[in-house]
């Protein structure tokens, strides 16, 4: 049995709407379309779709994808934003750039940008170890303060923040403490006896006696970096320790740990990752916190 | 109107219309499958993970870092100026699966690869507030306690070789000796380096002569975003 369609649309006599103009065994149907205004939105939705495969990337083809005619690309965007942002700040980008770091800080303009882009760099890049505002960590030292590993001198630092310590760039800040206990290159005893002649160095309670045998073992291991009276070098940035400032603490624990397995603490190379214009600024903002010498 | 009832009195046409409709939709989206060498745009130093690495991708994965962190810079100019380069898909090509993620609790670590030293990892791992104060990170100290499984390293390579990353029969072959070199600063590691170019190698959690869970996992973070030299990449490349 084959049912016949057939299309005569006419009048229902209850409703007063027409029908579809189908019919099934005896059986039709009311028409009854989508609003109007369902339709015209379905409508310009179409001509939007056809009009944005015109203008901006859309269709993907056997060998890449149609273009658009605007040329749209968000790379490209992404870096007029970014070149954008540069460009409102060119009179003093350009200033930091062209300027040496003794300028900037003498150009109350270029230092005023130059802090404040430098507070923002530090707190993304260099609060995670040296702390909010250069307090310092354990194993990360202080910035706040005038001890200073290898220089505090603008120079120094921007140096320091380029090229890193044992950071593996070639120009980095390198030097090894020996592992006088691991290595084996003094006696526990002879460590013992240093440790209580470093902690003499700054008024710590020791044993007299032991501090007596260290200093010689100090002067022969420990003072062509550290210095004859604990001064410190930083041509290698070997810390001072005669003041009250310590890098690992200044207990007689942690002091014979040092002496025996070292610390070779790592600062990252950011020259490549920052900008030269960020480097400089950081160096401003660093040297500022209150030790810059 | 008078066409659609062909396809409405006849099964037969319906079937065939079906066909033809859903084949247009397949081949938009298949074809450019097959022709993938000009949809991924390659980049210049993207290489397998060494086997280390691989290991410590494991457990990233195993301890869901991926829930709180992103492994994708946006191409927008905050996102850029704050973590660097946008992400490249080249960039993730060899991850399976990918880790890029979607939620920041914590920030992105696509370029996380040599912005802080091994010590600070280690630090941070065993507990975060120790070195971020304000985090709400959990700690993993564990990971340092425990030591690293890696005698299926090599099947983890061919599994990944199966899904098209191209490791090498040398490379399965030295997996174990790879994985272990590359966390031991006196070891060779010449055949290591030239397999798996710019490697860290360190003993990267600070306890010598052991290989733990915590030495994979940050020689992993070391490699993110540390592949492409974008100083070597220029605009033009990176046009699609």
């Amino acid at each position: 049995m084959e049912s016949v369609m057939v299309t005569k649309v006419e009048k229902d006599e209850i409703t007063g709407q027409s029908t579809t103009g189908h019919e099934w065994d005896g059986i039709k149907e009311l028409n009854t379309p989508l609003p109007k205004w369902w339709v015209y939105t379905f409508y310009a939705c179409i001509a939007f779709a056809i009009l944005w495969f015109v203008l901006y990337p859309a269709w993907p083809g056997v060998d890449g994808y149609t273009k658009g005619i605007l040329g749209y690309s968000q790379r490209e965007a992404v870096m007029e934003r970014v070149a954008e942002g540069h460009a409102a700040q060119a009179e003093y980008r350009t200033g930091i750039a062209a300027a040496d770091l003794a300028e900037i800080r003498a150009d109350p303009a270029l230092l005023n940008f130059a802090l404040a882009g430098g507070v923002a760099a530090f707190g993304d890049n260099c609060a995670t170890c040296h702390g909010g505002g250069g307090a310092g960590n354990v194993g990360y030292p202080t910035l706040a303060d005038d001890s200073w590993l290898w220089g505090g001198a603008l120079e120094d630092i921007h140096a320091t923040i380029n090229y890193g310590i044992r950071s593996g760039h070639d120009e980095e800040r390198y030097s090894e403490m020996p592992r006088f206990g691991a290595d084996e290159l003094l006696e526990p005893a002879q460590i013992d006896d240093v440790a209580e002649y470093v902690l003499s160095l700054t008024g710590q309670e020791t044993d007299k006696a032991a501090a007596e045998r260290g200093q010689e073992v100090f002067m022969d291991n420990c003072a062509a970096c550290h210095g004859e009276s604990g001064g410190g070098d930083r041509t290698q940035g070997a810390p001072a320790l005669n003041d009250q400032i310590w890098l690992y603490g200044g207990d007689k624990e942690t002091v014979t740990d040092v002496i025996r397995n070292a610390r070779r603490g790592v600062m990252p190379a950011w020259e490549g990752r920052l900008s030269p214009e960020t480097v400089k600024m950081l160096t401003i903002y660093v040297h500022a916190l209150g030790g810059g010498e | 109107m008078k066409w659609h009832a062909i396809f409405e009195k006849n099964v037969i046409v319906l079937l065939v219309g079906i066909l033809v409709t859903i084949a247009i939709g397949g081949i938009v989206e298949i074809v450019p499958l097959y022709t993938i060498e000009s949809t991924v745009e390659r980049v210049k130093g993207v290489r397998p993970y060494s086997p280390l690495e691989l290991a410590g991708r494991n457990i990233y994965i195993r301890e869901g870092c991926y829930v709180c962190h992103s492994q994708m810079i946006r191409a927008l100019r905050d996102e850029v100026e704050r973590y660097g380069p946008y992400s490249l898909a080249a960039e993730s090509m060899y991850d399976h699966p990918f880790q890029w993620g979607s939620k920041r609790t914590g920030p992105d670590l696509a370029r996380v690869g040599g912005k802080y030293s091994n010590e600070w990892h280690a630090l941070h791992m065993a507990d975060p507030r120790s070195v971020v104060p304000e985090s709400i990170m959990p700690g993993y100290s564990f990971l340092a306690e425990w030591d690293l499984g890696y005698e299926d390293i090599a099947a983890h390579l061919e599994t990944n070789r199966t899904v098209g990353v191209p490791y090498s029969d040398e490379m399965i072959e030295n997996a174990a000796a790879d994985l272990a070199a590359q966390a031991d600063p006196d070891a060779d590691t010449e055949g290591l380096l030239a397999r798996y170019p710019n490697a860290a190698i360190s003993d990267f959690d600070g306890d010598t002569g052991r290989l733990t869970e915590l030495d994979a996992l940050i020689a992993y973070l070391q490699i993110l975003g540390r592949m492409v030299d974008f100083t070597d990449v220029t605009a033009e490349d990176l046009k699609q």
